[in-house]
């Protein structure tokens, strides 16, 4: 991947680039990978807290009394389930059940509701959005511009967050409108991180002053790397590794966020998957000894090619090489003894539960 | 270490590699500017003792998190020594490039070859 002219960048770039961080191409824009170094920022986030510029990842506003109606269509969770300030996990499916996104929905009013994609989907989003709307009382906007996001991230994020942006937080996996730098921003109790923390959408002209506030207060910067480095200690799914339109809910893992009564596109296909069970599962998986697993390394058994990395990386908290494959679903129970073929090595691992890294209590 | 360094001592390959000549033997390692480049080295495997290792061809692979780097062989010869420290402690490739963290030691097959290599000087106005 190269940089290019038509790559975007966030109202952080400038802040990025004087700060020393070092800027990737990533999903069409032009995002900072690391500041000091990946092993320091995450272990920033996982003691203390951590600041990460998200403002790639997009926006889409739905207003109208349709909306419920529409998103039960389109998503697959049950979206009546999220009360006024709520927020939950969900996906969008094609009607091969295959995943053109995961994302978050969070409802801000009783008809109005702000769903935040994935940089890399966010045009195929509100291509799918756009299309199913024209069957519902709905109206559909996309917001990318108008906000930027910051991810605020660690066990000391919201003490920080609250003194400094002077604000109450709403609490885990709820959302609520509040003033940030006097001007209507949106708070979320949500993350990608396992850790505590928010993520604010902020009007994008007073991002940079309100970064530099949280970094005076003591919030570490953080670059992808760590973001990525973080969500899979934890096994969150990252869209484009782990998730495709190749890939089906169930497989994934993600049964839980599919409720087939709602009657979502794909819902037919996903009801067949999970009553029959799927050839493959993705499972999590520590390599036990030397060795760092990448994304497209093959799972073997035997001579036998029994699954493929979706992701890989090296652990800065359990110091190993850990990932998630897609495994014959036989052999994906926590405890069973695979190979990773690591460019020709073979590498001995050993499938995991969730989450792979475990907070100490 | 923070700040570049290419020391006077050493020979460099365009890939970013040093050596150390020291008789009918050399000490190889990757330049500050890799090391830089790749990020946190956290894991390191070198070859077997007795390897052969071919002039610009990749030897070994570094890894930071996020990358692999093939490490190229300025020099041709047999591997007679590896770092065994880096197993426990890879971040010695960042923190000290020329010393401690040392990558290889061979004997060499063609001293002749290092006429081909640069100097400090030569390798630092490469890099500009």
């Amino acid at each position: 991947m190269t940089s290019s002219l038509t790559d975007r960048r966030t109202s952080l770039y400038e802040t990025h680039v004087e700060a020393g961080a070092k800027m990737v191409p990533f999903a069409g824009w032009e995002m900072p990978v690391q500041y000091d170094g990946i092993k320091e920022e995450h272990i920033a986030v996982r003691t203390h807290a951590g600041i990460f510029d998200v403002s790639h990842m997009g926006e889409i506003e739905v207003e109208g009394p349709g909306s419920l109606a529409f998103l039960q269509r389109l998503v697959t969770n049950d979206v009546s389930k999220i009360e006024i300030g709520g927020a939950q996990y969900s996906l969008l499916l094609n009607e091969d059940a295959g995943v053109i996104d995961d994302l978050f929905v969070y409802r801000l009013g009783h008809d109005r509701y702000l769903v935040v994609t994935n940089a890399g989907n966010h045009q195929a989003d509100l291509a799918q959005f756009g299309l199913i709307s024209r069957d519902f009382d709905v109206y559909v906007r996309d917001a990318i511009d108008n906000y930027a996001m910051l991810a605020v991230q660690g066990p000391n994020a919201r003490r920080i967050v609250e003194n400094t942006l002077r604000i109450d937080l709403p609490s885990r996996m709820k959302v609520a409108a509040r003033q940030v730098g006097r001007r209507p921003a949106i708070v979320c109790g949500t993350g990608y991180t396992g850790e505590d923390g928010v993520e604010l959408l902020i009007d994008p002209e007073i991002t940079p002053a309100i970064w530099t506030e949280l970094v005076d207060s003591g919030v570490v910067p953080c670059g992808l790397g760590a973001r990525d480095t973080l969500r899979l200690e934890v096994c969150f799914h990252l869209h484009g590794n782990d998730l495709s339109t190749d890939t089906d809910p169930i497989s994934a893992g993600l049964g839980w966020a599919c409720d087939e009564s709602t009657g979502f596109i794909g819902s037919d296909k996903v009801a067949v998957l999970r009553a029959n069970g799927t050839d493959e599962k993705l499972a999590p998986f520590v390599i036990e000894g030397a060795g760092i697993p990448r994304q497209g390394n093959p799972v073997m058994l035997g001579d036998e090619q029994v699954g493929e990395v979706t992701s890989g990386t090296f652990s800065p908290s359990i110091e190993k090489g850990i990932g998630m494959a897609y495994l014959r679903s036989d052999l994906a129970d926590p405890g069973t003894e695979i190979e990773v073929d690591v460019r020709g090595k073979r590498r001995t691992a050993r499938v995991s539960s969730k989450p792979l890294y475990k907070k100490a209590r | 270490m923070a700040e570049a360094s290419y020391p006077e001592d050493l020979k460099y390959h365009p890939e970013h590699d040093w050596a150390r000549i020291d008789g009918g033997e050399a000490t190889l390692g990757i330049t500050w500017y890799a090391q830089d480049s790749l990020g946190e080295v956290v894991f390191f495997e070198g070859p077997e003792i007795g390897t052969e290792v071919s002039k610009d061809q990749p030897y070994a692979e570094v890894e930071s998190v996020k990358a692999v780097s093939d490490v190229v062989a300025p020099l041709s010869g047999e591997v007679i020594a590896v770092n065994d420290t880096l197993a426990d402690a890879p971040e010695a490739v960042n923190a000290d490039p020329y010393e401690t963290g040392w990558l290889v030691k061979i004997r060499l097959s063609d001293p002749a070859e290092a006429d081909s290599l640069m100097d400090a000087a030569a390798y630092t106005a490469s890099l500009e």
